[in-house]
């Protein structure tokens, strides 16, 4: 690559002056910091005005039901929209998605359908010419369902399929958006377009289809050039300062979530990167801590202010109207050093300077190794706001090699520019378990799924019986999971590609397709019962089981008991050596999550009862974690049955959330942020893979779920993710306030 | 008759962090002589109640858990009384030992004997629970004199190994400032008691002892108020380094 850069002198020199690599950069020019939090600043008076204002617009969305307004006459591109502003006099970072703060934006390539009926339940109607646009193109929505079988389109709808991204984006790919801030558009463009000339040869399907990619990651940077013009910006050059380099990492951003609204649009890994430049400038006394801390606020304020479009039904699945714009925070870098700077922590401030908040998902990457200082911080921050969750950055980086990457929507993990995802939601694996019981037949209707599974003999289940029909139901469920991912990933390529993530991402990344599993704690009380005690199944007139009869103890998971414990881990090896076992689009890299979003509520209704004793339509556990009540034993003996899961055969996530009450933390604020950070090391230590922390009362929760109105800013972390408490659905109110609450009094 | 090796528990609690230092793994043995009025958990009063465990399992437990224990944690023996079952338990902390994991012991000081003693001498910490200063109320209170509740501390003193005195407070039964004086004043010079923990009396046990048929006794004893605690609080201060409500 020649010449491409054109940033100040004093940066460390490094192979990121030839090539786009953003991680040599900050390997170069990073200041690890050691030191404690005392150095942070409070909000600024800008920053109070300008949150006020976001403030008044959220209470105007509640108000109106959830949604402020739509642009039903716009079809979101890059360029799509005037510039918008919150205040554009007290703005340090400007830009939104739409020309109004909080207005959403259609996104119709994802599905068509979908958007139309989002508008309609808003009581609107899709304009006249952007309907018309449809009656001529595809979208990604009506390629998938021309490709799907009618094996497919049955475990769908019969929900032992659930949640796939074929009628909406399947986002989960994080664009390295450090890389306008460090290069410039310019600079990027040259570096795609000679990627794409190096793409010669001999012309397969693969190197067609990725000269035409490439083409469109080009358009896709000439379009943020656009956009940022529109708010008076020279993209296409680095970033010179703090504020630009914000300004510039928010805008790459921004350019993603005008174009595309997957589920889960992570912003990535930027503090460190960010921190290069505020260093720099603190040093120069070209800025002071409080605006250095006033860039961070005034980002993370636009970052919560990110909405797409969503009908009714999304919420069952993904409740509390969520972005996931997950931001990893900390961890170490190979060599040994913290990755953590004074930026980690203003990013926590920002819970402190504007109040607790979801959205940006702060996720801190734990090591055993981190800074005390920044130990103390994060668990101080999660008592105090509850709105952070801790993944094993140890494990991690030795399981995956490399020390830059971000997580993806919840909890999985993502090299930064490297690599992407190909997101799959999940099977309910339990519905699995009643087909396995069921000779085939789905539990509720009867309807024939699966072929070949015999019937159970005898008076009560037999385990070696039961487990034999699982695993066949199992292998079916992987094939056919298979087949519907490979069709989604295909045609979403074809028909909603992500041109201004790719943009930023290595041409032809390596990927990983993720695939997820519900429900496994159910499954593994359910075997442990069959196996240790005595399960009858209570069948109808057409041998559907509709309840069961549990006589005698048998050891449930959540208590730190190998009997048990060992039943969840061999199943989750199981299911996923038997998706290993299938090909894959792209030849993308299996990987699999136990996680479920606060759609465990949406299984719970869905499923029928179960050998464990748990009734039909009762919420699952979330992500992995332990039935509700049966973790008898306290909260580590918890920890330690969801640490023994295999992260090799998860590696997408093992998802825990855990509730506690203050004091059980201890009897003292210091007791508490001691306790909590021990806590911390001993569960990465063991390795376990991902941790929600709510610190939270009951009786608040229970205030809040009868006075939402009181509670506005009320965040509480949901498997993988946070979530605002008063846009929650009632259910998944109830669902969260009846989790168990570890408190040892 | 318990099985050789076993330990008659009442229930384990994993995230102990009210039970000594750090993060401890709990375990509450079954059997108690006391008949404390506000007892929280009379369950675990009848001798031959609970379940056996191995205590092999329970070094297991602890073994899974020690990453948790960090620098301070570790495993604490509550109960219940816990000498009730002194020469398993020393096996036991023996055996904790061997494995690094630090021993924490709560108890009431119900027994000082040669046994007792050897226990003693294996536990890093001594929680003792110090039900009233006065023999009268002790006895009003828990049934029992105080008698061999002071020998344990004067004992323990002796060892000059760790101890906490932990201070049950019942309004309008142990908030006798002269008594608290008095209690001050006993232990003033104990050079083995780095803290005293007050214990503020609830009532989230009553429903146990409506389900064993029991009558309560203190139905009309509110909790102390944050402002009789801090009272009691200052009071001990006088005599006590480090003094929390727990």
């Amino acid at each position: 690559m020649d010449a491409i850069i054109s940033t100040p002198a004093p940066f460390a020199t490094g192979r990121w002056q030839q090539h786009i690599d953003v991680r040599d950069f900050i390997q170069q020019n990073l200041t690890p910091y050691t030191g404690d939090a005392s150095f942070l600043e409070g909000p600024t008076k800008a920053t109070q005005q300008l949150w006020q204002l976001c403030l008044d617009a959220l209470k105007a969305e509640r108000d109106n039901g959830g949604c402020l307004s739509i642009d039903t006459d716009t079809i979101s591109t890059i360029t799509s929209h005037a510039p918008g502003y919150i205040n554009r006099d007290l703005e340090k970072i400007v830009g939104l998605q739409t020309n109004q703060l909080l207005r959403r934006a259609m996104k119709p390539f994802g599905g068509f359908r979908v958007v139309d009926g989002a508008v309609k339940e808003k009581g609107q109607q899709v304009a006249q010419h952007v309907r018309e646009v449809f009656e001529y193109v595809k979208d990604h929505n009506s390629a998938v369902f021309q490709a799907y079988d009618p094996e497919i389109l049955a475990f769908r709808s019969k929900g032992v399929l659930t949640g796939l991204p074929d009628n909406y984006a399947r986002g989960r790919i994080i664009g390295d958006y450090r890389r306008l801030a460090l290069y410039g558009a310019n600079a990027l463009i040259a570096a795609k377009k000679a990627d794409k000339l190096a793409i010669d040869g001999e012309l397969t399907e693969h190197t067609i289809r990725l000269r035409e990619e490439v083409s469109m990651q080009i358009k896709a940077l000439e379009d943020m050039k656009a956009m940022g013009a529109m708010y008076g910006l020279d993209l296409s050059r680095p970033a010179q300062n703090a504020q630009e380099a914000v300004q510039w990492v928010y805008m790459a951003y921004l350019a993603a979530v005008k174009e595309q609204d997957g589920a889960a649009m992570s912003l990535g890994n930027a503090s460190a990167f960010l921190d290069i430049y505020i260093e720099r400038d603190l040093q120069a006394g070209l800025i002071t801590e409080a605006e250095a801390q006033e860039l961070v606020d005034h980002f993370v304020m636009k970052l919560r202010m990110i909405r797409h479009l969503r009908p009714g039904a999304y919420d069952d699945i993904f409740g509390g109207d969520p972005t996931w714009v997950t931001e990893a925070i900390g961890g170490q870098l190979a060599d040994g050093r913290t990755k953590v700077t004074k930026t980690a922590f203003r990013f926590l401030q920002t819970l402190y300077n504007l109040g607790a908040s979801p959205e940006p998902n702060l996720t801190v990457l734990w090591s055993n190794q981190l800074p005390e200082g920044f130990k103390a911080f994060c668990a101080q921050v999660s008592i105090d706001t509850s709105s952070i969750q801790y993944e094993n950055d140890d494990m991690m980086r030795e399981c995956r090699g490399t020390d830059d990457y971000g997580i993806a929507c919840c909890v999985s993990h993502q090299e930064i520019g490297k690599r992407i995802q190909f997101f799959g939601a999940r099977t309910n694996l339990v519905k699995t378990l009643l087909l396995a019981l069921n000779e085939g037949r789905e539990e509720k209707e009867g309807t024939t799924l699966l072929k070949g599974i015999a019937p159970l003999e005898g008076e009560y289940l037999d385990y070696e019986a039961v487990m034999a029909n699982f695993k066949k139901s199992m292998d079916e469920v992987a094939r056919v999971y298979t087949k519907a991912m490979n069709i989604i990933h295909y045609m979403h390529d074809k028909y909603y590609y992500e041109k201004a993530q790719l943009a930023l991402i290595d041409t032809d990344p390596g990927i990983d397709i993720a695939y997820g599993a519900a429900g496994i704690s159910i499954i593994a009380d359910s075997l442990s019962a069959v196996k240790h005690a005595k399960v009858k199944a209570i069948r109808n007139e057409a041998g559907l089981t509709e309840g069961f009869e549990v006589t005698g103890d048998y050891p449930m998971f959540g208590n730190d008991d190998d009997r048990v414990d060992q039943i969840a881990c061999e199943i989750t090896d199981y299911f996923f050596a038997a998706l290993r076992s299938h090909k894959t689009y792209k030849n993308a890299t299996h990987t699999m999550s136990l996680l479920t979003i606060t759609s465990n509520v949406m299984y719970g209704k869905m499923t029928g009862a179960t050998p464990d004793g748990r009734l039909a339509g009762e919420p699952f556990a979330p992500g992995a974690n332990p039935m509700h009540g049966r973790d008898v034993n306290g909260a580590i003996a918890s920890l330690n049955s969801v640490a023994k899961f295999d992260y090799n055969s998860a590696m997408d996530g093992i998802s825990n959330t855990m509730s506690l009450v203050p004091k059980s933390l201890g009897h003292n604020k210091a007791a508490q942020v001691e306790n909590l950070t021990d806590l911390l090391d001993g569960y990465f230590a063991k390795k376990g893979f991902h941790l929600n922390v709510n610190v939270l009362d009951r009786d608040m929760l229970m205030d809040a779920y009868e006075h939402p109105e009181k509670y506005p800013q009320l965040t509480i972390r949901v498997s993988g993710y946070a979530v605002n408490f008063s846009r929650l659905s009632k259910n998944h109110q109830l669902e969260v306030i009846t989790r168990t609450f570890h408190e040892n009094m | 008759m318990v099985a050789a090796h076993h330990l008659r528990i009442h229930s384990i609690e994993s995230f102990g962090t009210h039970d000594g230092p750090g993060i401890r793994l709990v375990i509450f043995a079954q059997g108690c002589q006391f008949r404390c009025l506000y007892c929280a958990n009379p369950d675990t009063w009848d001798p031959h109640g609970g379940r056996e465990m191995h205590i092999d399992e329970i070094v297991q437990l602890a073994i899974s858990q020690r990453p948790f224990f960090g620098k301070r944690g570790g495993v604490t023996i509550s109960g219940g009384e816990p000498t009730l079952q002194r020469v398993v338990l020393l096996e036991l902390f023996q055996q904790l030992h061997a494995a690094g994991i630090n021993t924490a012991l709560d108890s009431n000081g119900r027994l000082l004997n040669d046994e007792v003693k050897a226990l003693l001498a294996e536990t890093d910490y001594l929680l003792l629970d110090v039900k009233h200063i006065n023999d009268d109320w002790h006895k009003q209170l828990t049934g029992v004199s105080n008698e061999s509740v002071l020998q344990v501390a004067a004992y323990r003193e002796q060892t000059g190994k760790e101890m906490w005195l932990r201070y049950v407070l019942v309004p309008g039964w142990s908030d006798q400032p002269e008594y608290l004086h008095q209690l001050g004043r006993h232990f003033a010079h104990y050079k083995s008691i780095k803290k005293l923990e007050i214990q503020p009396y609830h009532r989230l046990g009553v429903h146990k002892w409506e389900v064993l048929n029991m009558p309560y006794q203190l139905n009309d004893v509110p909790p102390p108020t944050q402002t009789q605690l801090n009272e009691v609080a200052t009071i001990f201060r006088q005599y006590f380094t480090e003094v929390v409500i727990n």
